[in-house]
């Protein structure tokens, strides 16, 4: 069997029991990666040689026979927006080339802690402002291992192509409207956001405060348990973490749920209706919540009435917030700065000019204005008070159902190029998740079929703020009852076969 | 137009002394090298997050409930976007539409006891920028201070004259003082003034257009920086032309404002709450149990001493400028002391021997060695040309007056058959002078106090003195 495509809790278990060597695991996925990423662009940095030595190092202490932690020599990549000491971060832009940070972020010192390998920084769209990975002018537009002339989604595309195409155990990335869960629907793996503050965002590169989130992405929802297992808990760094902390071990311990009878599913009605998913992606949607109603859970139709105007609340809040935490890309202390400038106002110009990519400064444009006197309550202020609403149609709805079940996006991994002229139409791939953002809510995403292209298709479900164990039980529970999750991409199992001695 | 008023309304930033800045653990202290008490949070790294320091609201709440404020239970931090390299964020971490606190009042002393009722719009927290430093060739920044916490108090246009915002101010400094939130020192900028100046005709109740003077940083250029501003907006619109709306800066060397930017260049900040800090809620009672333990005011303490001391106005005053002196001053006479004596030593021979005022909480002379050295004034046994002998010396060896007056002889002698025989000595080496005397000249007595003074080292005492040489000329 290829070493490539292990579940984490194996791996860390066969490693730590000595069966394999962290380095053997880890040389495992660099041979992949060396093969694949040429075609994937998955990685931004790949540490080879870190990596090698963080698993040697690993392998000695398992050697004299020192305490290791639960994800012992997990082969684990970080997207390039999440902060890590002595390793590149350059949230895929031109303006943090070469940025070299002093810290880790919580996050990834807790899988550091964990004892997982770090093999390098995932491919994203610049500042994580896109679904589609193609806006990455450091290393170019990521594929998708299904069909390299597809995309992967986005905004973390490299963490769903490396993980659907065995180049890495399981990896980390972030969620501000979607970006977990839309690329693992497009690459056919498991991706969760949590509750917003579930996390520390210490250490993630800010594109919009309110919504952030980091998650994990891996190939089963029970990988995904183990890595948001170490990730999550307060941090006395980011004051809108939420303080209380989920007791150690619950998280996969409700993985093993199978049965869920009694369990309410709200399938939302205004997802359906006009402008709704593509055929294939309904088609699969439902039959997926027919396989939750054989397990056991009980579907029934709500309605979430302002979800008209959540894409509208999105852009509006995200820019705002993006517009200000851009700010400090200015030349002054890190990154680039622009040579030539007779001054600092040309200086500042010149950075942001060269430093910043096309949607990254349409973003920053729309917040700048959107935050602007005179404009500030026509929209920032009523974008706050939709958000609420938004919010509260949750709060109703889940007074009637445990969790709600929806496509995660509205079409299968489209074509490279085929709405990067469009902006509006790029925005409504992520219809279906930015609600979730705007909650605060947990989401999951999980695969559920393929299109009639063969491409994967992924439902989602969200749940109410902390019911991080329902998800994932009830996400296990459809793993263990299907094996979508189980499919390979050809192009991934065609390497690791070869891969193999 | 003549009859024009000015209007001044104050905008005071206090930089509040804590151990740690505003939303990182990193050192405030003031003039370590360049660049040395940062961190990735205060140097705006990718990523970083603030985490707000609970001391800094203590501190906060303490100015605002001391200026009558009505605190609210909830308020928010919010981001003011602006560029600039000193600036490490891209925005400012402030309060704007929810302040911690609004609609105090102040009672300001003026010149001669008058006072003046100013109020307080609003007292906010927000966060310090670093320093740009201008050289040759290069501009470089200092980011030590980028993160010290700041209050901004905001007052009402309620001000008149430039002797008034200059009061206000060292009120405002013997406030943050008393309240050991703040050294309010002026020139090393942890109190800092921008003035909104306008004029209008006198008895008019609307608003002149004003102009906001920034970089005011001293005492004395507060008033001279109003009264350049004053004169300039009355000259302009005596010879009939507008005022601007517009930002000035002082400049002290020329002793001018100079327009910095106007209205239209001015800066639209983008305010909004800021997504990385929740709210902040504070319990009624964690206020009131900070209203209750806040000390004497200085104002309040100025009116005490008037009224129950029994003071002048120009020692209560003086005594309250520092709450290390007052405190001094109390101890004293808590000691004993009666306190206009108490007062004038202090005023005069204690602060003689300070650098600064404040310092007296460090003397080597206690309040209670000083009231010891009153006492003994007060009982006779010595003069008050003995204590000034003794007082340095207390503040040298730190013993007691009364040791001191033991071992050195510095008591009054009043022992009269001794004394007796030292007038009768003066008297005898003296027959001129008793001639003088006996014929009339009442006034050649101060000759002989001042012989008999002489011949005891001083330490006669004056009545008995005076007493025994009537007796002994007289007798013939």
């Amino acid at each position: 069997m290829s070493l490539c495509f292990v579940d984490v809790t194996e791996l860390a278990r066969r490693i730590a029991g000595r069966e394999i060597s962290a380095e053997e695991v880890t040389r495992a996925h660099l041979e992949q990666a060396r093969q694949l990423d040429g075609a994937l662009r998955a990685f931004i940095t790949l540490d080879a040689q870190g990596a090698l030595e963080a698993a040697r190092a690993l392998d000695s202490r398992l050697a004299r026979g020192e305490p290791v932690g639960p994800l012992c020599g997990v082969p684990v990549a970080l997207k390039d927006n999440l902060v890590s000491a002595g390793l590149q971060t350059s949230a895929g832009s031109r303006i943090l080339a070469g940025w070299i940070p002093p810290y880790d972020g919580t996050a990834v010192a807790r899988i550091r802690a964990a004892d997982a390998v770090i093999l390098g920084k995932l491919n994203l769209d610049e500042f994580a402002m896109g679904s589609s990975t193609e806006s990455s002018p450091l290393r170019g537009p990521c594929c998708n291992p299904w069909d390299t002339t597809r995309v992967p989604g986005g905004s973390s595309g490299g963490a769903a192509a490396a993980v659907a195409a065995g180049l890495c155990a399981g990896a980390l990335g972030t969620d501000t409207g979607g970006s977990i869960r839309q690329p693992a629907a497009l690459c056919g793996v498991s991706g969760l956001k949590p509750t917003y503050g579930r996390v520390s965002r210490y250490g993630v590169i800010a594109f919009a405060s309110s919504l952030d989130q980091v998650g994990p992405l891996a190939r089963s929802v029970r990988d995904c348990a183990a890595l948001l297992e170490v990730i999550a808990g307060p941090d006395p760094r980011d004051s809108t973490s939420i303080p209380r902390g989920l007791a150690p071990g619950s998280l996969l311990a409700a993985c093993a749920r199978r049965d869920l009878a009694g369990l309410r599913v709200g399938v939302p009605r205004e997802y359906f209706e006009q402008g709704g998913p593509e055929p294939d992606v309904e088609r699969a949607v439902r039959e997926a919540i027919e396989e939750l109603r054989a397990l056991g859970a009980e579907p029934r139709e709500i309605s979430l009435p302002h979800t008209p105007y959540a894409v509208a609340t999105y852009y509006l809040i995200a820019t705002a917030e993006a517009s200000s935490n851009l700010a400090r890309y200015d030349g002054v202390r890190f990154g680039l700065r622009a040579e030539g400038a007779r001054s600092l106002d040309e200086m500042y110009t010149r950075t942001r000019q060269q430093g910043f990519g096309a949607e990254v400064k349409r973003r920053i444009m729309l917040g700048t204005f959107a935050l602007s006197t005179g404009y500030y309550e026509a929209y920032y202020g009523r974008a706050q008070r939709v958000r609420t609403l938004i919010r509260r149609d949750f709060t109703r709805a889940f007074e009637r159902c445990d969790v709600i079940a929806t496509p995660t996006s509205p079409f299968p991994a489209f074509r490279q190029g085929e709405k990067q002229g469009d902006p509006l139409q790029m925005y409504l791939a992520d219809i279906y998740t930015l609600s979730c953002n705007l909650a605060g809510l947990p989401g999951l995403s999980l695969p559920c079929g393929f299109s009639a292209g063969g491409l994967p298709l992924g439902l989602q479900l969200l749940g109410p703020p902390l019911a991080e164990e329902t998800l994932l039980g009830v996400g296990a529970a459809y793993q263990a009852a299907t094996d979508w999750h189980r499919r390979r991409p050809p192009l991934a199992d065609g390497a690791a076969q070869e891969a193999l001695p | 137009m003549s009859a024009l008023e000015a209007v001044i309304g104050l905008e005071v930033h206090v930089q509040l002394q804590t151990e740690t800045k505003i939303f990182c653990g990193c050192s405030t202290r003031f003039g370590a090298p360049p660049n040395t008490q940062v961190c990735p949070v205060c140097t705006g790294q990718p990523g970083a997050l603030p985490v707000l320091n609970r001391q800094v609201i203590e501190h906060a709440l303490r100015m605002a409930l001391a200026c009558g404020c009505a605190v609210n239970t909830r308020s928010r931090f919010a981001r003011k976007n602006y560029f600039y390299p000193d600036l490490p964020k891209g925005y400012q971490i402030s309060q704007y539409e929810e302040p911690l606190a609004e609609h105090g009042a102040l009672e300001v002393w003026l010149e001669g006891g008058a006072r003046r009722r100013v109020g307080i719009t609003r007292i906010h927290v927000e966060e310090d920028a670093g320093k740009s430093l201008h050289g040759p060739g290069a501009s470089r920044v200092d980011l030590n201070r980028a993160g010290v916490p700041l209050i901004e108090i905001v007052s009402e246009p309620d001000l008149r004259l430039p002797e008034e915002a200059a009061a206000y101010m060292r009120t405002l400094r013997a406030m943050v003082r008393a309240l050991g939130i703040s050294d309010g020192n002026m020139e090393q900028g942890s109190l800092r003034c921008d003035a909104n100046v306008s004029l209008r005709p006198r008895g008019s109740a609307g608003l002149g257009v004003k102009a906001e003077v920034k970089n005011i940083n001293s005492f004395r250029f507060v008033q001279r920086a109003l009264e350049y501003e004053i004169e300039r907006q009355r000259g302009l619109l005596s010879a009939g032309e507008a005022v601007v709306q517009e930002t000035r800066l002082w400049d002290s060397a020329a002793g001018v404002t100079r327009s910095m930017r106007s209205k239209e260049e001015a800066h639209d900040y983008r305010y909004f709450p800021d997504p990385d800090l929740p709210p902040l809620e504070l319990e009624p009672a964690r206020i009131e149990r900070l209203r209750a333990a806040l000390p004497e005011l200085p104002d309040a303490r100025r009116a005490r001493y008037l009224a129950e001391l029994g003071l002048s106005d120009y020692d209560a005053a003086e005594l309250t400028r520092e709450r290390e002196l007052a405190d001094y001053f109390e101890a004293t006479i808590a000691a004993g002391a009666a306190p206009k004596r108490a007062a004038n030593w202090i005023l005069t021979e204690l602060l003689s021997r300070v650098a600064d005022p404040r310092d007296v909480a460090a003397a080597p002379v206690e309040p209670t060695r000083l009231a010891g050295l009153l006492a003994l004034w007060d009982e006779g046994r010595i003069s008050s040309k003995l204590a000034k002998e003794i007082w340095p010396r207390m503040w040298e060896g730190g013993e007691s007056a009364e040791a001191i007056a033991e071992r050195e002889e510095l008591f009054v002698q009043s022992d009269a058959s001794e004394l007796e025989a030292a007038v009768r000595r003066v008297i005898e080496a003296s027959p001129a002078q008793l001639e003088q005397y006996r014929a009339g000249k009442q006034k050649v007595l101060g000759y002989f106090v001042g012989q008999v003074m002489r011949a005891t080292g001083g330490k006669a005492d004056p009545q008995l003195v005076n007493q025994l040489l009537r007796r002994l000329l007289d007798e013939g």
